[in-house]
């Protein structure tokens, strides 16, 4: 299936990826709108990890791997790979008891605290190539087929 | 192939997809004794406390059973198993043949021998559907209850009927709540937490007796001397292998049914996943059982692997618990609570009046064996990660405590494995992730 490759040596920290994602997950879809006008600004699914002032910097994410820890831990059944190899989380099966939290050795799930639902990469369903990918302007992260 | 698998839970539905994974000709019969489909059986906590309603209980999707063509046999209870003529019988009569058979049949409540204990009147267990459903039930003629252990099972049952407004008091032998997943800061931010939601926390003492009025419950007697008053009694002291069945097959049994790495039992074609099993520690190797979600469903993956004959191997089971009680989030894995302290390395952050707390344990060499996260839990699975790849932890161990912490202050080489392959993504081979052992 179709990951995303996070390229160290090319992340510039812009945290671009992570505006993407909230946009993608938005209600508007409109990165302004959504940052200042939505009442709950999704939280980004990718996490731009930084050091030494920015020098090292890269944007980590959910491997949608073939055996999912996440998938493994979770107690409800929220979380499912589907036929497609995306590995989901239904909020409304999802009870926020945060063992996908637990699980995670790539820690990319994330909580929602607000909504009490955890909060995993889609791979963004409704865009050819996810809108992080789409967004990070020196092609550090980059969507394609892995083994 | 004719697979049969006895239980419904965790470790059977990670057999069933491994089986059809590898197996999609042969035959897979589930057979189970409770009368529902595969539930989130920790979620009868959800389900008492009102925090879900009975629709948000199935575990697998609406389609699973057909889609991985499985022959489903609820309400049926296995009381025999004879592995010389490869068949299984019911307590209805009936029996079964198998070619490959999965027992998975979990645990059972332990009922410690208190005087008054009664399989009548308002005692409950609290391990599956039809208990909270029991529960709810009387809910709205109970006012005070009593839970006899502050284990997970306790405190979550007793968080459920705190919900519904019914006065409740834990009583716990140990020290402490959590004694077996969490270490005493954790166990005492939890108890704050309780009490300060009105649940009466008692520990160092335990139920001697439950005393009667007739027919109803008047209250319970410790061994203390103190009387409490109560209507209803929950009885959470743990779960045990639910192997009695097993009697006279001639399958090891210990305290759990005893497997090796590729989840088999003594007999042939036979196998065991979950809470029923005694298989290997991940870290000393030894069999013990462990009650753990995630480890059923890996042994359950395990064994349908082997039951196909495909190849996987168990890498032993490592405890790890993320609970939440009154919105403070606790995440525990490995070891937590080492009796020998001097002998690791122990890392603290706490922050009680906030209700935080982070502890991490390491090897004398500078490998992490266990994490107590209270309150922050972010991100705590990079820590399983680093625990069940046995990396060498030393050259970042200063920022383990950071709330940040991540992959970050891993070795590029680490990072690049895990995000940046342009292949697949793992976690490094022992090459510079050295293996411990000897814990």
């Amino acid at each position: 299936m179709k990951r995303i490759y996070s390229i160290e040596e090319a992340c510039i920290g812009c945290h671009l990826c992570e505006v993407a994602c909230i946009t993608e997950h938005s209600l508007s879809k409109d990165p302004v709108k959504a940052f200042m006008y939505e009442a709950e600004r999704p939280i980004a699914r990718c996490k731009v990890e930084e050091r030494d002032g920015g020098v090292i910097s890269i944007s980590t994410n959910c491997r949608h791997c073939d055996q999912p820890d996440c998938l493994q831990a979770c107690i409800s059944g929220a979380i499912q790979k589907q036929a497609d190899g995306r590995v989901l989380v239904d909020i409304n099966k999802c009870v926020g008891c945060w063992s996908c939290v637990m699980a995670c050795p790539f820690g990319a799930v994330q909580r929602n605290l607000k909504k009490k639902k955890a909060n995993k990469c889609d791979l963004c369903p409704d865009r050819e190539i996810p809108a992080c990918v789409a967004a990070c302007p020196n092609r550090a992260l980059v969507y394609r087929e892995g083994e | 192939m004719n697979h049969v698998i006895v239980g419904n839970s965790a470790a059977a539905a990670g057999a069933i997809r491994a089986i059809r994974s590898i197996d999609n000709e042969g035959t897979i019969t589930v057979v189970s004794r409770e009368k529902q489909t595969a539930y989130g059986r920790p979620l009868i906590s959800y389900l008492l406390g009102g925090l879900i309603t009975e629709k948000g209980m199935p575990y697998l999707p609406d389609n699973f059973y057909d889609e991985h063509r499985v022959n489903l046999l609820l309400s049926t209870e296995v009381n025999r198993v004879d592995p010389s003529e490869k068949r299984i019988f019911f307590t209805n009569g009936d029996s079964m043949p198998y070619d490959r058979l999965l027992l998975a049949t979990g645990g059972d409540p332990f009922i410690p021998p208190i005087e008054g204990m009664s399989d009548k009147g308002r005692i409950y267990t609290f391990t599956t559907w039809d208990d909270a459903a029991r529960l709810k039930a009387v809910s709205a003629d109970i006012s005070r209850a009593v839970v006899i252990g502050g284990g997970l099972i306790g405190l979550k049952a007793a968080e459920g009927l705190n919900l519904l407004d019914k006065s409740v008091t834990v009583v716990e032998l140990a020290d402490r709540v959590l004694s077996s997943a969490f270490d005493r800061p954790a166990g005492k931010i939890v108890a704050r937490k309780m009490r300060a939601n009105g649940i009466d926390v008692i520990t160092e003492d335990t139920v001697v007796k439950i005393e009667w009025e007739g027919s109803t419950i008047s209250g319970v007697t410790l061994k203390s001397g103190d009387f409490i008053p109560c209507d209803t009694v929950i009885v959470a002291i743990g779960v045990r292998p639910a192997a009695g069945f097993l009697k006279g097959s001639g399958i090891e049994v210990n305290r759990g049914i005893v497997v090796n790495e590729q989840m088999q039992t003594s007999a042939p074609d036979i196998y065991a996943a979950g809470d029923v099993t005694e298989a290997a520690d991940f870290f000393t190797n030894q069999k013990n059982p462990m009650p753990i979600w995630p480890d059923a469903y890996i042994q359950g993956d395990v064994a349908g692997t082997s039951m196909a004959g495909g190849q996987k191997v168990y890498e032993g089971g490592l405890a790890m618990n993320s609970i939440e009680f009154f919105k403070v989030s606790t995440i525990s894995m490995g070891i937590t609570n080492p009796k020998d302290p001097d002998s690791y390395d122990i890392l603290t952050y706490q922050d009680t009046e906030n209700y935080q707390y982070r502890k991490i344990v390491l090897d004398k060499e500078g490998h992490l064996l266990g994490a107590v996260l209270v309150g922050t839990v972010d991100r705590a699975g990079i820590f399983s990660g680093l625990i069940r790849n046995r990396v060498n932890v030393t050259p970042f161990k200063d920022s383990l405590l950071l709330p940040d912490f991540g992959f970050i202050h891993l070795s590029q080489k680490i990072r690049r494995q895990l995000f940046g392959q342009q292949r697949g993504y793992s976690w490094p081979q022992p090459a510079f992730a050295s293996h411990g052992g000897g814990h």
